[in-house]
């Protein structure tokens, strides 16, 4: 079933990792989708995924496909993001600098020490969601600008600043819509009133 | 609260490894060399596959002190290999917390008849197959992730091709059939039926399938992503090659743009000689891998 032709354009950064999943999600929401690959790929967006993924190997493909600076411009021209697992490490004050907090990788251990969990985040509607850990990071430290909307064993996991959510967890791998529900405006989140921009 | 090791935990790293590159390294400077050229993950073992099967001999789970030095040095993913049906050997790698265990042809077979219960394991599994009830048996052991065999060692392409296009062709035949035909095929497949019918109806398997076994220029990545692979395994193919840091950035490049011949071209150019190749069809039955684990 194809997306109406009037549907909000996401792009799905796609250099590795877990790209389809997320791309799933929007379509199921009647989203279009790009997979993003080459600073080409972000004319139009009206959203943005930085998926999960190794992120030293996501960070060597914006490295090599030059896409750092045209990302940035994306998301300073105003257009939601979400990022999830790696993708919260790419969005951090040492990589691409989008949200004024520091991630701690592989914060949970190796990958037997991966997990899942009922989390509930701060304003989501409906419930907490089942939140998968893979080899997950947690945020460290957060600019005063960033509320924090959900921790695990008081480190912080989930985090808003202004249009740009960042989660160190994976919402995609279930069937629970409701993160990707917000990036296409259709739901509600703590934190709107921390948004000044 | 926290529950670990369930099967999302574990198919869900697969998940995130997609579209990359996971590197067989046999020295920590290697795994540096691995990550910093962008793999995924590495698999650390003491000998690639083409000096296993030039060796000869017992093939075994690597020394506990060579992972842990790989694991050291690098913060992506670390997997090793146990031998088939070797669970004490994947208890082991599980006890070091490696990220991932490779139930693996490439090592000498322990047990003939049995694979691992990967059920039994908080640790995630990856194990090959030839066709598609070679696959469905392993997930139906517990395997978190599968890779098409292939023929480790060689360089030549041309059996990861044959199995590939195997999984995916009997793939495509069960989603034609009518509900009532499933059991049957289940029974042709030798595989467990609830798997047939969730394959029949989904159209795709269950896990994360990347692919492996003779990789060794950008353009074979690239096409075996082509034909369905979700992400690629090279083992000999880098650091058996005249320059592997070089060799290695270009497999990565090739199988992020798989779909791009012009990037194709260009991640191709100026890497050197590939590995020293062997053609599989010149293989007698008994130096075939692939043939190991059923």
């Amino acid at each position: 079933m194809g997306a109406r032709p009037d549907a909000p354009l996401i792009g799905v950064l796609a250099l590795q990792g877990g790209f389809a999943a997320h791309e799933r999600a929007l379509r199921c929401l009647g989203a279009r989708v790009r997979q993003v690959r080459v600073p080409g790929d972000l004319e139009g967006l009206e959203g943005l995924v930085i998926p999960g993924g190794e992120s030293t190997t996501m960070t060597l493909g914006i490295e090599r496909e030059g896409l750092a600076q045209p990302l940035r411009q994306l998301v300073a021209s105003g257009v939601r993001v979400l990022g999830s697992c790696a993708g919260l490490i790419m969005l951090d004050r040492e990589h691409l600098g989008l949200m004024d907090i520091r991630a701690e990788r592989n914060a949970f251990g190796r990958q037997i020490r991966s997990f899942e969990t009922d989390l509930q985040l701060d304003g989501l509607e409906g419930g907490p969601l089942r939140a998968i850990f893979i080899r997950a990071p947690w945020i460290a430290q957060a600019g005063p600008a960033v509320q924090v909307l959900a921790s695990v064993d008081g480190h912080p996991v989930a985090a808003r600043e202004g249009e740009i959510l960042a989660v160190a967890f994976h919402a995609e791998l279930t069937d629970d819509l409701r993160l990707h529900r917000w990036l296409l405006k259709d739901g509600s989140l703590a934190g709107a009133a921390a948004s000044n921009g | 609260m926290h529950d670990e090791g369930t099967f999302t935990v574990k198919a869900g790293l697969a998940e995130m490894l997609k579209g990359g590159v996971i590197m067989d390294v046999v020295t920590p400077e290697q795994a540096k060399i691995a990550e910093q050229a962008g793999a995924c993950a590495v698999m650390a073992l003491e000998r690639v596959p083409a000096d296993i099967r030039r060796d000869g001999g017992v093939a075994r789970m690597s020394d506990p002190e060579m992972i842990s030095g790989i694991q050291q040095v690098v913060t992506i993913p670390v997997m090793a290999k146990a031998r088939i049906g070797h669970f004490v050997e994947a208890q082991v790698l599980q006890a070091l917390e490696v990220d991932y265990v490779d139930e693996s042809e490439v090592l000498t077979p322990a047990d003939e008849a049995h694979h691992i219960d990967k059920w039994a394991f908080t640790v995630p599994f990856v194990c090959g197959a030839k066709n598609l009830g070679e696959a469905l048996r392993r997930i139906g052991e517990g395997a978190a992730m599968l890779r098409s065999k292939g023929e480790a060692g060689t360089g030549d392409i041309v059996e990861a091709v044959r199995h590939m296009r195997m999984i995916t062709g009997e793939i495509r035949r069960l989603t034609t059939l009518q509900p009532s035909e499933l059991a049957s095929a289940a029974k042709e497949l030798q595989a467990p039926v609830e798997l047939v019918r969730e394959v029949a109806s989904s159209g795709k398997l269950p896990v994360v399938l990347f692919c492996a076994g003779g990789i060794a220029t950008p353009a074979d990545a690239a096409l075996m992503m082509a034909l369905g692979a979700e992400g690629v395994f090279v083992g000999s193919g880098i650091f058996k090659s005249d320059d592997p840091p070089a060799r290695a950035r270009a497999i990565v490049e090739a199988t992020t743009h798989w779909q791009d011949p012009e990037r194709l071209a260009s991640a191709s150019r100026g890497l050197g000689a590939p590995m020293t190749s062997l053609e599989s069809s010149k293989l007698s039955p008994e130096e075939l891998l692939a043939g190991r684990g059923w």
